[in-house]
């Protein structure tokens, strides 16, 4: 077991799937020569060659068009996506071609496509190249998505994704490029299976990314007041294991979900919505959701942080539930 | 079927039994159209379906310089591009019917008919959007060194959307084994090509991307396979991507809802006056390679074909209900 960053264990990803499956190749702008803005594929092109590791025009249409007739021929290609906010600019491509190649062609075809879409908020670039855009696509059947919030998770989760013989989009934090956490390598992640992060029985928690990290925070200072968290990462949004917060709701009788980015239309209004339908009867007080401010990302350090869900908002969200069910 | 197999001499010729092959072809896509039409009248197509009655000898000559294992993606326009790739007329049918029977089991309708056993990799219902996804399986082909090229057929109205310029550029960066193959009608959708687009000759358009480009006749099947033969002989040696423009005509609407009154008087009957299927006919029998009987029995053959086909597809029940719950992952 060694301490590796974030970016390194999916670096380490990459790497082991190019050597483990010659069909699997990386294209996007700038992974190649560069090793990528944010050097998550520093030293790829030597290692496998620019056949395998391509950089690609500023043309998010033609990258992610391109993985996918690539992918339904043959290959199992991943593709970086520099910003998560530029699915905006290939969104016919994800929302009507990825999710509906197979079911539309009757099972005809395969796609194994991997799309690295680097995702998040608190690094102050502004609300075009800041947002958790996860939730841009929950209405589309036919995508899984991975939401990794450690080393190890997006090591194991990357890896997974790119030997499933489905899309995946895999949205990498760009705050946590940096953190550093325990890899074995080899070891990979299934998706549709929730972490659970830390054990408690007073209040059900569920973070994905930089909120899980917060919600850590928050829970290292309850515990000194002795209200215990039980912190659950589900790690991958669809599936979406909700049997492990179901359970976990089932012990602490109060769910705080903690989402970056505004609460309309998000997998964290879901999962309350889908909490009161399948568990209602087992809660205490209403389930909570904690999110960003209803509007775009704000620039200034101040606001950015402002706008955010922070540690101390997840406190004062956890007080407000146990005053509830008190 | 032997028509795939394209010659890579330096002079490409289609024999006597290839040629015939090619006309019975196109028969059979235009008596499809028209039979889809019937239907469509009569109520058994959902939603809508866009013919290509008067475009076949571009999808016909196109196919026929192919050879195994290459592919195809072309637009919602696809009946005759998916057929001229060797789909099987009843499946195509079937599908358009919503049957259980149909290329895609009922779950994509005309406008995605697809056959990947024959490299029919899909019919593209947003335009343009194929484009790229041929560049992709070009992609496979060159990393692979298999030799094969990707055809993508797209119309006139395709060239001034940004997938057309994203995946034109790329697969000339990358020298990629496309052939671009735009099929001008003059409308895109119900609009003349002059009032949406700045130049004429969209051969322009690829000079721009340093891109291969020749102009054909469209409705000279013969003109498009040599065409088509030349750019994808380039392609498998490396050369790069070709832009073809096949000058041809619509012979009916946009899609079912449209009359087409938009057109200037007589500029259907001057276009009818070059039905590519009457010229390949005349020219059949001008260069002997069969006589006017033949020519009549090639195409009552082609006729029959379509119309068992179709009483084949119309027998076939609707899927079964379950099937709208497989082929999903998440």
């Amino acid at each position: 077991m060694t301490e590796v960053t974030y970016r390194d264990a999916l670096n380490e990803a990459l790497a082991a799937e190019l050597e483990a499956d010659q069909d699997v190749v990386l294209i996007g702008e700038d992974v190649a020569a560069a090793g990528g803005v944010f050097k998550v594929t520093d030293g790829l092109l030597d290692r496998f060659g620019p056949e395998r590791v391509r950089d690609t025009p500023i043309s998010e249409q033609a990258i992610v068009g391109t993985v996918l007739g690539a992918a339904v021929t043959g290959l199992r290609p991943v593709a970086e996506v520099m910003f998560a906010d530029f699915a905006g600019v290939c969104f016919d491509q994800i929302a009507n071609q990825l999710p509906k190649y197979r079911y539309m062609t009757g099972g005809q075809v395969s796609v194994p496509v991997t799309l690295r879409l680097v995702n998040g908020a608190s690094t102050g670039f502004g609300a075009q190249h800041s947002q958790a855009v996860e939730n841009w696509f929950l209405g589309l059947p036919g995508l899984k998505i991975c939401v990794p919030g450690t080393p190890a998770d997006a090591y194991g989760l990357l890896r997974t994704a790119i030997r499933d013989d489905n899309p995946v989009l895999l949205f990498e934090h760009k705050a946590l490029y940096m953190r550093k956490g325990p890899l074995d390598p080899g070891e990979t992640v299934p998706l549709g299976r929730a972490d659970v992060v830390r054990a408690g029985e007073d209040v059900t928690v569920v973070a994905t990314q930089l909120m899980r990290e917060r919600a850590l925070q928050a829970a290292d200072r309850l515990a000194e007041e002795g209200i215990r968290l039980e912190v659950i990462d589900p790690r991958s949004l669809v599936p979406f294991d909700l049997e492990t917060v179901v359970r976990s709701v089932e012990k602490t009788a109060n769910l705080l979900v903690v989402e970056e980015g505004p609460g309309s239309g998000g997998w964290g209004s879901t999962l309350v919505a889908r909490i009161a339908e399948e568990a209602f009867e087992m809660l205490d007080a209403p389930p909570r959701l904690i999110c960003t401010d209803e509007t775009p990302t704000p620039f200034a350090a101040e606001l950015e942080e402002a706008w955010l869900p922070s540690a101390d908002a997840i406190v004062g969200g956890v007080r407000d539930l146990e005053l509830v069910a008190a | 079927m032997t028509t795939k197999a394209a010659s890579e001499s330096t002079e490409p010729t289609l024999g006597t039994d290839e040629q015939r092959a090619l006309f019975a072809r196109m028969v059979e896509i235009r008596s499809f159209e028209e039979a889809v039409q019937r239907m469509f009248a009569k109520g058994l197509v959902r939603g809508t379906t866009h013919l290509c009655q008067g475009q076949e000898a571009v999808a016909v000559g196109a196919c026929a310089a192919l050879r195994e294992g290459d592919t195809m993606t072309c637009t919602y326009r696809g009946h005759g591009a998916v057929l001229a790739m060797g789909a099987p007329l009843d499946r195509a049918f079937g599908e358009i019917l919503g049957r259980a029977g149909g290329l895609c089991n009922g779950k994509g309708g005309s406008m995605h008919l697809t056959d990947v056993s024959v490299g029919a990799l899909g019919s593209f219902a947003i335009v343009g959007a194929h484009l790229p996804i041929s560049v992709g399986a070009a992609f496979t082909a060159q990393q692979r060194g298999s030799g094969a090229v990707s055809v993508t057929f797209f119309g006139d109205g395709s060239t001034n959307i940004g997938t057309f310029h994203e995946a034109m550029n790329l697969a000339a960066v990358w020298r990629l084994p496309v052939i671009f193959l735009c099929e001008n009608n003059l409308y895109g959708e119900y609009s003349p090509l002059a009032t949406t687009t700045p130049v004429a000759d969209l051969t322009i358009r690829a000079s721009s991307y340093d891109m291969a480009a020749s102009r054909v006749d469209g409705n000279d099947v013969i003109a498009v396979w040599e065409a088509v033969a030349a750019a994808a002989a380039r392609a498998r040696k490396g050369e790069g991507p070709t832009f073809i423009e096949a000058l041809t005509y619509r012979f009916v609407g946009h899609s079912r809802s449209d009359p087409a009154s938009y057109r200037p008087d007589g500029e259907l009957d001057q276009w009818k006056k070059r039905d590519p299927i009457a010229l390949f006919a005349e020219r059949l029998i001008e260069s002997g390679v069969a006589d006017a009987d033949e020519v009549a029995a090639l195409r009552a053959g082609a006729e029959q074909s379509v119309a068992e086909a179709e009483e084949r597809a119309l027998s076939w029940p609707p899927p079964d209900l379950q099937s709208r719950l497989e082929d999903v992952y998440a």
